[in-house]
């Protein structure tokens, strides 16, 4: 069946989410936020990887984004707790108040 | 099976040793010792089998990790970095009041990261292994949990962390799609018969790769996290971190450099991409370092400025450059855990006492310590015939030999330039005293133990370690 979706369109999609992550993360200053934007940018490549893996009938792609989730998953649970120290210090969470390491 | 499980014996046990450590924590409430020794034994545990298996070089677990040679070595500095940074680091944390096991058991996990990265063969093992290093060193310069400045480069190092690995990650994506495999071995072939159809993707892809591992070796321009974070981190973290952490980040740019470098037109980019990242790196460093006043800041821009000297030896790209990476990952382990737990010493709570002005009248308050301080910061200079000096030039002496000529050029003028802030710290111990209320030292304890060991090894490892000898990765 010929759906009209090829390769490009999910390496497209996949480019876009990831520069979206990128913007995210340069432009929100709430770090909850921010965290969000870097987990759109590690489902974009998991995104290629899917694709790519199906394309080329190799599975090292599927198995490596199933890594990448655990990963993610981890560096999440690690995250919060630092923003909750963070939140616990200076009842804050934008990482604009969060200067006093400056030279 | 049973030789791949003895040839890859490092790993197992220290990956073993550190899942095991959660378990002495229960066995031991309440206090750290049994811990702390647990630590000390799996590592040393870990060495002893690293030279065990140095001989036997090669491929293991299908194909996914490097045994022997290379990777032991590796393995071996990492061993040594995490000893000398672990025994410094429970007088201190004692002395603020922060020694928790938790301490311990990250260190074991950061290292068994470490050792996955130097024995990746396979760009998955490489990243699951930049990963456990990376997360357990966000939750180590946090440490000190209720201090502002820990927790402050801890959110950080974390948020610019992740977002590296951003990049890692869809670069990986990318090689994947153009070579069609994400071996190390595979990579190395399709680059050798030019069978890459993609190029495009292809040096997108390692472009990616690279930013990612930069941010890791704190490279400029991906190293705006590193004075903060160094600053901000424990001290005794702050050790482990730059010098460990960064010898296990370039343990993975090694072999991905020299997988990509035989093709011809990826070899002309890449090369000249490394060579401009280390001259900027090395000019930038040194002269931001000139105008600090936190010395733990100072460490940190001079960090930078070493990431610069190793990436050189790098976009080399032969054999003698890596042997120089090598001898200079070495050497700097030994100067740069050495300055920071003087620095740690001197600290009386976290984040204080860190300034040039409290260094001022160190030699009468505290002779020794400013003794070993001075003979840090000579060897981070590169004055004969100490161990600095032997890593500069060999990197230097490779990078001529590869007709880097310009390079090495910059090289030399960022040393000079490094001469006024590092000899600028000795003229404060020595020749300055301080004219308020003199604090009075502070002991060491058993971190002095960690001073000798460096002092000496900066001191005799110039003349012993043969960087001919060490071995090298090839495909």
């Amino acid at each position: 069946m010929e759906t009209g979706i090829t390769l490009d369109s999910y390496l497209i999609v996949s480019a876009v989410l990831f520069t979206l992550g990128v913007v995210g993360v340069i432009t929100r200053r709430n770090a909850i936020v921010i965290l969000m934007s870097i987990e759109m940018m590690l489902n974009a490549a998991n995104l290629s990887l899917v694709a790519l893996s199906a394309y080329m009938g190799d599975i090292t792609g599927q198995i490596f984004v199933f890594f990448v989730m655990t990963v993610a998953a981890a560096e999440v649970a690690v995250g919060l707790a630092i923003v909750l120290a963070l939140f616990r210090n200076k009842q804050t969470i934008y990482v604009d108040d969060v200067n006093i390491l400056k030279w | 099976m049973t030789g791949d499980l003895y040839s890859a014996l490092p790993i197992v046990l220290m990956s073993s040793a550190s899942i095991i450590g959660l378990l002495v924590d229960v066995f031991t409430p309440g206090r750290t010792k049994g811990m702390f020794g647990w630590t000390i034994f799996s590592l040393l545990m870990m060495m002893g089998a690293a030279v065990l298996t140095f001989g036997a070089e090669g491929t293991a677990f299908s194909n996914m990790l490097t045994v022997g040679g290379y990777a032991t070595y590796f393995d071996v500095l990492f061993g040594v970095g995490a000893l000398m940074s672990i025994v410094a680091a429970r007088p201190m944390l004692q002395r603020h009041g922060y020694e928790y096991k938790e301490y311990y058991s990250l260190t074991l996990f950061a290292v068994a990261g470490m050792m996955l990265m130097a024995h990746a063969n396979h760009l998955l093992i490489a990243f699951i292994g930049i990963e456990i290093m990376s997360i357990s060193f966000y939750v180590m310069s946090g440490f000190f949990r209720s201090n502002t400045f820990s927790v402050e480069s801890s959110l950080k190092y974390f948020l610019l962390g992740a977002f590296a690995t951003g990049f890692l990650v869809y670069g990986i994506a990318l090689i994947y799609g153009s070579v069609g495999s994400m071996s190390y071995t595979d990579m190395y072939t399709v680059a050798m018969e030019s069978e890459i159809t993609l190029k495009n993707l292809y040096w997108v892809g390692i472009g990616m790769l690279l930013v990612g591992l930069s941010f890791k070796v704190a490279a400029f321009p991906f190293h705006v996290w590193v004075p903060d974070v160094y600053t901000g981190a424990p001290t005794v973290v702050t050790a482990f971190m730059s010098t460990a952490g960064k010898a296990a980040a370039f343990s993975v740019l090694i072999p991905v450099v020299a997988v990509v470098l035989p093709e011809i037109e990826t070899m002309e980019r890449i090369q000249m991409l490394i060579a401009v990242i280390a001259a900027m790196s090395m000019l930038y460093g040194n002269i931001g370092a000139i105008s600090q006043t936190n010395v733990k800041r100072m460490l940190a821009y001079s960090s930078v400025a070493h990431a610069g000297y190793l990436l050189m030896g790098v976009a080399v790209g032969t054999d003698a450059g890596q042997q120089a990476v090598m001898y200079y990952l070495t050497a700097y382990m030994f100067m740069q855990v050495g300055a920071f737990v003087v620095a740690a010493i001197v600290e009386s709570k976290p984040g204080e006492d860190c300034t040039l002005e409290d260094y001022k009248g160190l030699s009468k308050r505290n002779p020794g310590l400013a003794a070993c301080m001075a003979v840090f910061m000579l060897s981070l200079t590169g004055i004969p015939f100490l161990v600095g000096f032997f890593g500069k030039y060999y990197i230097f002496k490779a990078a001529i030999e590869a007709d880097m000529i310009w390079l090495t050029i910059v090289g030399v003028v960022a040393s000079v330039i490094s001469v006024y802030f590092y000899l600028g710290l000795i003229v404060k111990m020595y020749f300055q005293d301080r004219e308020d209320e003199v604090p009075a030292a502070l002991p060491g304890g058993i971190a002095n133990l960690t001073l000798i060991v460096t002092v000496v090894g900066v001191l005799v490892l110039g003349f012993f370690l043969d960087y001919s000898v060490l071995p090298t990765i090839t495909f």
